[in-house]
């Protein structure tokens, strides 16, 4: 949509809110609502950018006034939560320090980034865009809802207070270590991570002794404030992790300092999986097509996501792209090798959606197509595990944000001449009205 | 096909003994590539080499023979363009013999000394029905040395090899760029020196004709330059932007050496040049990232070439990070799904690889008289819930499993 004359983006904009309010039936499809059975012939109504109704045709009433959109043949699913990238182009934490939790991705990202268009082509709705994992800590990651936006903030997702939402990055294992002041070594990693977390335990126990008064409080220090939101449970902690003892060591870390986290990667989940699942831990799998290209990827293997589901826990089983490691186009295709490897559909596709919201704690808002929650959803030409599938649409709160059928979209999709640029236009777009 | 004539073969076959290098195998499907698809066919492979190819009624399979079965038969994959073997998984200084830094120009450098047939990628890809390699030095350095086609298999180097060398590699732009050559300009130029080098050294060889002591002295990086002269070696140039490609066309007229060009990102931009100049073009991954020098890579190239008729395959390529490499097998079925179908896209990682690899005489379908190299699947090969199930080179399993 972003070829349509600048001049019309007023009418649009006008339309795209009349479309809001105006409710729109998706009707015929096989809906795959993730948080039950899938359903043949099944119908969406979605309304100021909310699923309404989901379910069998003949037990959704479709509203008179509503603009029916028949979607015979297709499927339907929802929105795919990507828990891991690094599109935007934004870096975090600069190297001066290991530790570095005050940077904030919010103040990186270029929010008209083609990497964002690209994830708009392969289905993804909402991002984790952290940093990289050349730190023990990199920064705050940010979660965003991948409509075109003219900003980030009106990307970012939020809390109730307006505060943009995020967790924190955090990595162990070999990428983190380098010549001083970072560790050279993993007992050094572990050493200066548990120095940070004791250093900010006893900054919050400065705060509560000033009980508010400000002449007694510390001096502020963003670091900290940063370390507390996570130590309070509302800044969870998404780390890189590879091998085996550094999986057992963040479940460490964890339990000493009562951090949620969610271990990213994981390539050897498949070997601590028992571990993993007693500590309650939630994976964010990275699915690669061969094992190898750095020592700690050595025994990578896709059954991580198998094993997890044969001990009773495929709730913990998610995936990311790690966009530009895997592609964020082709996301559906991870959660398809796992099915190779030997995990389920229904684990594949929770892992690609609910399961995914709930590392980021967003599955009151997506991950799944019932009633009340954002419309966030795809229209993919078959079966969302087949190779041959393709997303044809992709809408994000009831607007279509990409069209396979549109030219200027398809480039995103399939890239050519200028399909690396970012996307332009100063008052583009809050996603295409149905018409 | 004639079906008496395979009878009667299959029948005098009967009489001889059996060899480790026979074989059967049996697919609902077996696409020969080369001709229709057969329905519950048989194919049978005697010392080495396809003897019989056909349905039920066609083929009588020998007894005794070990018989292998599956949904779906092909030809064994070959991947037109690989590193694996000279680049190794760990990614260590100590396994990436893929490209020596000390030089711009290394024709001389042999894939055949640095090959590791042990190496755990190849066993990897092995494993995905991928039989034959064209693997070899890297698109690194404006000439990084020479390339080599394999089989995946053996132990050592000597049992894995098909042809010793098979190409020299060639690379422009920003991937060979270093301080010098350090512009597009200066690289035709450092490349048009070394061929017209080349060319001194081949009068003074053909001057001296028989006469020994009128030889100059050896020099093992112009005899293989010289051979790509004399066009018995092409020279693979990895071009992506449209400018390079245009030059490596340029430099092919100028020097009359066989071009087979690499990468080639922007190739659907001289689209008329390329077919003009009857180039075979081997093409980046459909996964490649499709940053810097790819950021206007598109996976629609693949049909834009089948349309222009333009000899084509695809290729792994040469990766430096994670994964350290693609896999054939899966770059086809993305090529398959953004238009360019599932059974061309089989056959461009099976026969269009044999023919631009020149070894279609043994190598890419399913016909009598070919080497016995087949992948066997539980389901269509490019579908990712699908797994290869077995992989034969010239009749004997070297994998059997579930991948």
């Amino acid at each position: 949509m972003r070829t349509l004359a600048r001049s019309l983006t007023l009418a649009l904009l006008a339309a795209a809110a009349v479309a809001q309010e105006l409710p729109h039936a998706f009707v015929g499809a096989r809906v795959l609502p993730v948080s039950g059975p899938p359903l043949e012939d099944g119908v969406i109504v979605v309304q100021f950018g909310r699923v309404r109704a989901v379910g069998v045709r003949a037990a959704v009433e479709v509203p008179a006034s509503a603009k029916v959109v028949d979607v015979k043949g297709k499927v339907l699913m929802p929105g795919l939560v990507d828990t891991h990238s690094h599109v935007g182009g934004g870096w975090g934490a600069d190297s001066s320090a290991p530790i570095q939790p005050d940077v904030r991705m919010l103040d990186a990202i270029n929010c008209r980034d083609a990497g964002l268009q690209r994830a708009q082509a392969g289905g993804i709705t909402t991002i984790n865009v952290m940093s990289g994992s050349g730190h023990l800590m990199s920064g705050q990651t940010i979660y965003l809802k991948n409509r075109d936006a003219r900003t980030i903030e009106e990307q970012c997702y939020r809390f109730p207070d307006g505060t943009p939402m995020g967790g924190m990055k955090m990595a162990n294992g070999t990428n983190s270590q380098q010549d001083p002041p970072f560790p050279g070594t993993r007992g050094k990693s572990a050493a200066l991570v548990r120095e940070r977390f004791l250093a900010a335990q006893e900054y919050k126990r400065k705060l509560d002794a000033a009980a508010g008064d400000p002449t007694k409080l510390p001096a502020r220090d963003l670091g900290h404030e940063a370390m507390l939101e996570i130590l309070a449970g509302q800044r969870i902690v998404h780390h890189h992790t590879h091998r085996h003892d550094d999986i057992v060591t963040v479940l460490r870390l964890s339990k000493e300092f009562g951090f949620r986290v969610v271990l990213h990667h994981v390539s050897e989940a498949w070997k601590v999986a028992d571990e993993i699942a007693a500590a309650n831990a939630a994976c964010s799998l990275i699915v690669l097509d061969t094992p190898g290209g750095k020592l700690e990827a050595m025994d990578f293997d896709a059954r991580s996501a198998a094993e997890l589901e044969r001990l009773g826990r495929p709730d913990l089983v998610g995936f990311h792209t790690d966009d530009w490691i895997t592609d964020s186009r082709l996301f559906l295709r991870s959660a398809a090798l796992a099915v190779r490897a030997g995990v389920s559909r229904e684990t594949a596709l929770a892992g690609l959606t609910l399961n995914a919201a709930k590392m980021l704690d967003l599955q009151e808002r997506v991950g799944s197509l019932e009633p009340g929650k954002d419309a966030d959803f795809l229209v993919l030409s078959g079966d969302p595990l087949s190779t041959y599938t393709r997303v044809e649409q992709t809408w994000v709160e009831g607007s279509k944000v990409f069209d396979l059928a549109n030219e200027a979209d398809r480039l995103w999709a399939e890239g050519g001449w200028g399909a690396g640029l970012a996307r332009a236009g100063a008052l583009c777009c809050v996603g295409e009205a149905v018409k | 096909m004639n079906a008496k004539l395979i009878g009667a073969i299959t029948l005098a076959l009967l009489s001889q003994p059996t060899l480790a290098q026979d074989l059967v195998v049996r697919g609902e499907r077996v696409h020969t590539v080369s001709g229709a698809v057969i329905d519950n066919g048989i194919v049978v492979v005697k010392a080495g080499k396809i003897v019989a190819v056909g349905n039920e009624r066609q083929v009588q399979p020998p007894g005794g023979v070990r018989t292998l079965s599956a949904k779906v038969v092909t030809p064994g994959l070959i991947d037109a363009h690989s590193v694996i073997g000279l680049a190794g998984y760990l990614n260590q200084p100590q396994d990436q013999d893929q490209h020596d830094p000390t030089g711009p120009i290394q024709p001389e450098l042999r894939a055949i000394d640095a090959y590791n047939a042990r190496e755990r990628l190849v066993e990897w890809v092995r494993g995905f029905g991928v039989t034959t390699l064209h693997t070899g030095h890297g698109p690194q350095a404006l000439v990084s040395g020479q390339t080599m086609v394999v089989k995946t298999r053996g132990e050592t180097i000597d049992e894995a090899v098909l042809v010793p060398r098979a190409m020299i590699a060639a690379t422009l732009g920003a991937a060979s760029r270093t301080k010098s050559p350090g512009t597009a300009g200066k690289q035709i130029s450092m490349l048009r020196e070394a061929l017209i080098g080349a060319q001194e050294y081949q009068r003074k060889l053909r001057a001296a004709g028989d006469d020994a002591a009128a030889r100059p002295e050896r020099d093992l990086r112009k005899e293989a330059l010289v051979d790509v002269l004399e066009r018995k070696t092409p020279l693979l140039v990895t071009a992506h932007r449209h400018q390079d490609i245009v030059s490596a066309l340029r430099l092919a007229s100028e020097f009359g050496f066989q071009l087979v060009l690499d990468g080639a990102s922007e190739a659907y931009v001289v689209i008329d040049e390329l077919r003009l100049a009857k180039v075979p073009v081997i093409v980046h991954p459909p996964m490649a990232r499709f940053v810097e020098e790819l950021e206007n890579a598109s996976r629609s190239t693949y049909r834009k070439l089948a349309d222009a008729n333009i000899a084509f395959t695809l290729q792994s390529g040469y990766e430096s990070y994670v994964p350290k490499t693609r896999v054939i097998l899966y770059e086809a079925g993305v090529a398959a799904a953004y238009g360019l179908g599932a059974e061309r896209a089989l056959r461009s990682i099976t026969l269009d690889a044999a023919k631009i690899l020149g070894l279609d005489a043994r190598l890419g379908s399913l016909e009598v008289g070919k080497d016995g190299d087949l992948a066997l699947y539980d389901g269509d090969p490019f579908e990712y819930a699908s797994h290869c199930i077995g992989t034969v080179i010239e009749g004997v399993p070297v994998f059997e499993g579930s991948r």
